[in-house]
């Protein structure tokens, strides 16, 4: 069997795609990438579909070594990039390593998270129609959990597709505060506090996971008490517990909750906002539902853009190179 | 029943049909559930039904909110979808003895009832699965008779252990797996309500009704061990199998 053995596997390594929708009514979360931009790019620069799975690295990355012919592979979403036995490949393209080569990704503060896919992608079998990782839930991905050192990740190629390594340009996470559409519970807020929401900064502090981040700052005032009857959780929503500090709620949030929800962050800055980490301060400012639709379409037009300018490694010959190519040949055949 | 329309981002909106716990809102919540499947709506990814509300997860690269509320609105003034399933009938067995019921004593002092006739107004009250959540498979059922309008305990357990059933809020929940909880415990069901390899995860879905049958604690230690040897399949406890298959 072709695979990837882990020799270290890093803080939280595990395997994400877009999450399975379709089952929040039985009480299964969605999961997926907390950047979902990335997952795409470094699919696309691996030549596989965008939904395709790949490897989630939170803050300090795995060692790996191939077991298979060779592999394509490609690093998205930090500047970390990677080592193939000790060899830099920067973030943002592709490139092949051969049976036996080591692959290491160190330690980054860049980003929470990056993407490292594989060409063809991995060799298991779907849970509920996705290979996103529910640690919590055990279930997905490999085992229900993170890598651990040992493990032999099945791969679904034996060999790398024979062509040129594949570069892009960086993603366009956009900049500025993050953007909030109120709902459905902005009600049960005083007036006075949902204006201190948008006018405060907001600190993430270190009870952030995949679940969601917990945030610290201006204090938010409930106007009804912090009890709701429980209600559906959107990806990016708000909720805001008797302590008045506003938790986030991302990738594997619940599917139901019981505490008001000020607000949701837009899709549009999800994979921004994914990619925080604590100690980051985040500024929220108000939008409208049509608008942050609007900001949706554009994000999805500007990636496509950015997925048609991908192209072919350029390798630039070194001067030892150079020196030992007979150019004379060169002219005499011409 | 006329529904407020409230936003949850730019993918997903709430069409609530009130605030509080209560059997019309959970029916009017499951009946536009049904017409939303059968319409199949384009740019719809999936609904999840909640006590008062039905969240609605859209892509908004293919539909948008108005769109959305447009059609449904237009849909709401139909009567309830053909083709699309009811819930389905269960009976689930449980064992009320005190081993499994450390809270009865206080359920019994709270509503003022004998902890007999506690574990027997359970028995015997029909459940309607309102909502699917907290766990992977953890059905939150209404409802109880006024007298069970209870509020959770003050200090929640850390370690509630898997298949207890409890009371709280005129409602019964089943724990599907050890976790923390903050409900009044008055029996253990010992089947398994979540498997991710099921065809549908979890036993229990929204709009299924379910009875409980009392067993001694031979049967459950007996059902219990079963389960351990993946000799039951707890889907056979479902009264109408034609809908369980």
């Amino acid at each position: 069997m072709s695979g990837l053995r882990v020799d270290r596997p890093g803080l939280s390594t595990t395997v994400q795609d877009r999450g399975r929708a379709g089952h929040q009514r039985y009480g299964v979360p969605v999961s997926g990438a907390l950047d979902p931009l990335a997952l795409r790019l470094a699919n696309a620069l691996v030549g596989n579909a965008p939904c395709t799975a790949a490897l989630e690295i939170l803050a300090l990355g795995p060692t790996l070594t191939v077991e298979a012919d060779s592999v394509r592979l490609a690093l998205v979403g930090s500047e970390v990039g990677l080592k193939i036995d000790g060899t830099d490949i920067p973030a943002g393209r592709s490139a092949t390593a051969s049976r036996g080569a080591r692959i290491a990704i160190g330690g980054f503060t860049d980003a929470a998270s990056c993407i490292l896919a594989i060409e063809g992608g991995f060799a298991l079998v779907p849970c509920m129609g996705s290979l996103s990782t529910y640690a919590r839930g055990g279930f997905g991905g490999f085992e229900g959990r993170a890598l651990k050192a040992g493990d032999l990740l099945p791969l679904a190629r034996a060999a790398a597709t024979p062509g040129p390594e594949r570069r892009a340009p960086p993603i366009d996470y956009g900049r500025g505060p993050i953007r909030v559409v109120l709902g459905p519970q902005e009600t049960w807020f005083e007036p006075a506090s949902i204006d201190r929401f948008f006018a405060e900064p907001y600190m993430i502090t270190a009870e952030a996971d995949r679940m969601g981040m917990r945030l610290e700052g201006a204090k938010l005032d409930h106007a009804r008490g912090f009890n709701i009857v429980s209600d559906g959780i959107a990806h990016g929503h708000i909720q805001v517990p008797g302590t008045g500090q506003p938790i986030v709620l991302l990738a594997d949030r619940q599917t139901v909750g019981g505490y008001p929800k000020i607000g949701a962050v837009i899709g549009a800055d999800l994979p921004r906002l994914g990619r925080m980490r604590p100690g980051d301060t985040i500024r929220f400012v108000r939008i409208e539902v049509a608008a942050a639709e609007a900001a949706r379409r554009s994000q999805e037009a500007a990636f496509a853009t950015l997925l048609k300018a991908i192209g072919p490694v350029i390798v630039v010959p070194t001067t030892e190179q150079l020196l030992r190519t007979n150019l004379i040949d060169g002219v005499v055949s011409a | 029943m006329n529904p407020r329309f409230l936003a949850a981002g730019d993918a997903a909106l709430v069409v609530e049909y009130g605030e509080i716990i209560d059997a019309a809102l959970i029916e009017a919540v499951q009946q536009l559930d049904r017409r939303l499947a059968a319409a199949a709506l384009p740019g719809v990814i999936e609904t999840v039904p909640s006590f008062r509300s039905l969240m609605v997860h859209y892509d908004p690269l293919i539909t948008s909110r108005a769109e959305l509320i447009q059609a449904i609105e237009a849909l709401d003034t139909g009567s309830a979808a053909a083709g699309v399933e009811p819930g389905r009938p269960w009976r689930l067995p449980v064992c009320y003895d005190h081993a499994f019921a450390p809270d009865l004593a206080d359920v019994a002092t709270a509503t003022g009832l004998a902890p007999d006739a506690v574990t027997a107004t359970h028995a015997a009250n029909p459940f309607t699965v309102a909502v699917v959540g907290f766990l992977p498979g953890c059905p939150f059922m209404a409802e109880l008779p006024p007298a069970f309008n209870l509020s959770r305990r003050t200090t929640p357990r850390t370690r509630v252990p898997a298949g207890s059933v409890a009371v709280a809020q005129k409602l019964s929940v089943i724990y599907p797996a050890e976790s923390p909880g903050g409900w009044h415990l008055i029996g253990n069901c010992p089947i398994p309500l979540f498997d991710a390899r099921w065809e549908r995860p979890a036993l229990l879905a929204p709009a299924d009704t379910v009875r409980f049958q009392p067993i001694d604690t031979a049967e459950h230690a007996r059902i219990l061990a079963a389960v351990r040897q993946g000799e039951y399949d707890p889907r056979r406890e479902c009264v109408d199998q034609a809908a369980a298959t």
